[in-house]
């Protein structure tokens, strides 16, 4: 079935593997945000959301709707169209990562062998860095369109941020492909499935500490959330928004944390390997399920973390948050950088 | 028509496309999205001849980095419509025709290359873009300019942190 020589079922086929992944992380973000108040209130010992439903399990939805019906402002000094666009882009900047994202192993449907990834590109992990610079531009032109002098300086701040730990991180992962000598996060995984090869994050311990540092800045968590720091901007560069966009700005921030946090256990922690099982003795389709289970626990396991530090530490002053970025991270990266090279040179002989 | 050929009709219409209206947007932060557009189409003929490591790069470096610190500049500046200085239509004219002048050196110098007579573009199945191939060029046949360069941009780093401290 070609036309126009185009595979139309493998075309169907990556649609609705687009679709179901875009909607899924949609929806774990939509809970992830219940989450979120929930730790709050354990960590505050208080009862937290518990009306809207059983244990307060609608309140997702009603938060979602309360945001749709509210008015939708739009100053008239902004600039209209960059007002808009602002939203929207930190939103498909924060969704785009997941089209590298090995989800799970192949599973065998109607005769065919569909790989539980969207694309395995021989340069996925660089692709993630490009989207992630991207998503700098979401919250500039938000902030800059908004025409607010604390929204262009939140904007300003969010951007120099996201520049100084893109760079520790970028040092950071140059190790973790030394190791792996692939740029393919589909074959770095494999790698740490083998038999007898312990996780990433055994032999990159440093790395991943920087690295999973580097990420909670990049998504703008406490104790990095300078660009949001309410009693200095008041509200950061979302301060025009009302309505939706908001709610897209706010919601991105989730998307992001579960797209490091699925990166992040692709690349140290084995993906969706289960530790001390061999998954070549299932079936492949068993297989496939238990390892998106798997990297679903794991991805809950990092924004636990994630929150559990968010609602402990108090957040950095300006020149402490590019103290630590430019004078311990990225020496420190450097350092496991060399290290790492030796210790490889040292092992081939 | 192939897949391929209709991506490039597609990329080479919005790089064109996103190309003037770099040039006529009134506002400089227009200018600048528009230009990361450009970026973009060119990442994707990047890719259409399988050269995937320079199409990302080219969107790290180019869209992800410098075009951010331009945005930097124009917003710090406060640059707008406004205060866009409006030139005489003489000089418009005359940067028209000059401009049309080095296009035209460009085409009759790339026909008459030695190197590109009777070649075609490798759609799809080059393979001197992909990463392994780059970095085996760059650190066996390139590798003094390589490192050169390095050095290169190293005073660069220095100096603009000399220059900032002043």
């Amino acid at each position: 079935m070609t036309l126009l020589a185009i595979d139309w079922i493998l075309l169907i086929e990556k649609l609705v593997l687009i679709a179901i992944i875009v909607f899924a992380s949609l929806g774990i973000a939509l809970y992830t945000t219940f989450a979120e108040r929930k730790v709050a209130a354990i960590l505050q010992d208080r009862p937290g959301p518990n009306r809207a439903g059983p244990f307060g399990l609608f309140q997702p939805f009603a938060d979602g709707l309360k945001l749709i019906m509210k008015e939708e402002i739009i100053p008239n000094t902004a600039n209209r169209s960059l007002f808009i666009l602002g939203p929207g882009l930190a939103m498909t900047a924060a969704l785009m990562t997941c089209a590298v994202i090995p989800w799970s192993s192949h599973v065998e449907l109607f005769g065919r062998n569909i790989e539980l990834q969207i694309a395995d590109i021989n340069i996925g992990i660089l692709y993630v860095f490009g989207v992630v610079s991207l998503g700098v531009y979401g919250i500039m032109i938000g902030g800059w369109a908004s025409n607010n002098k604390f929204s262009l300086m939140a904007a300003l701040r969010a951007a120099s941020q996201a520049i100084s730990y893109e760079l520790a991180m970028g040092l950071a992962l140059i190790a973790v492909l030394m190791v792996s000598g692939s740029l393919s996060l589909k074959t770095i995984v494999d790698q740490q499935m083998e038999p007898g090869r312990l996780w990433n994050v055994a032999y990159q311990p440093l790395g991943f500490l920087i690295f999973f540092i580097c990420a909670m800045a990049e998504c703008n968590r406490t104790p990095f959330d300078l660009p949001e720091a309410e009693n200095e901007l008041n509200f950061g560069y979302h301060q025009e928004y009302s309505s939706m966009k908001l709610g897209f700005y706010l919601f991105s921030e989730y998307v992001n944390m579960i797209m490091s946090s699925a990166i992040m256990a692709c690349l140290y922690f084995g993906g969706f390997d289960i530790p001390f099982l061999n998954e070549t003795t299932l079936a492949p389709n068993l297989a496939a399920i238990l390892g998106v289970l798997a990297l679903l626990t794991k991805i809950v396991i990092f924004i636990f973390i994630f929150m559990w530090i968010r609602w402990t530490i108090p957040r950095f002053r300006y020149d402490q948050l590019m103290n630590l970025g430019w004078k311990k991270l990225i020496p420190l990266a450097l350092l496991n950088m060399l290290v790492t090279g030796a210790v490889i040179l040292y092992l081939q002989g | 028509m192939s897949t391929t050929e209709i991506l490039f009709f597609f990329l080479t219409a919005l790089a064109i496309f996103s190309a003037i209206m770099v040039l006529v947007s009134k506002n400089p932060v227009h200018s600048v999205l528009w230009l990361i557009a450009v970026f973009f189409a060119i990442s994707g003929h990047y890719i259409l001849l399988n050269a995937q490591f320079l199409a990302i790069v080219n969107l790290i470096v180019y869209a992800g980095a410098i075009m951010v610190l331009f945005l930097f500049v124009i917003m710090l500046m406060n640059l707008n419509a406004e205060t866009e200085p409006q030139k005489h239509i003489w000089m418009k004219l005359a940067g028209a025709i000059s401009g049309g002048c080095f296009l035209m050196m460009l085409v009759s110098l790339v026909r008459q290359a030695s190197e590109l007579n009777g070649k075609t573009a490798l759609m799809a199945e080059g393979n001197i873009g992909l990463i392994k191939n780059l970095g085996k060029a760059l650190f066996s046949d390139y590798v003094v300019p390589f490192e050169i360069t390095s050095v290169l941009f190293l005073s660069a780093m220095v100096g603009a942190v000399v220059i900032g401290k002043k």
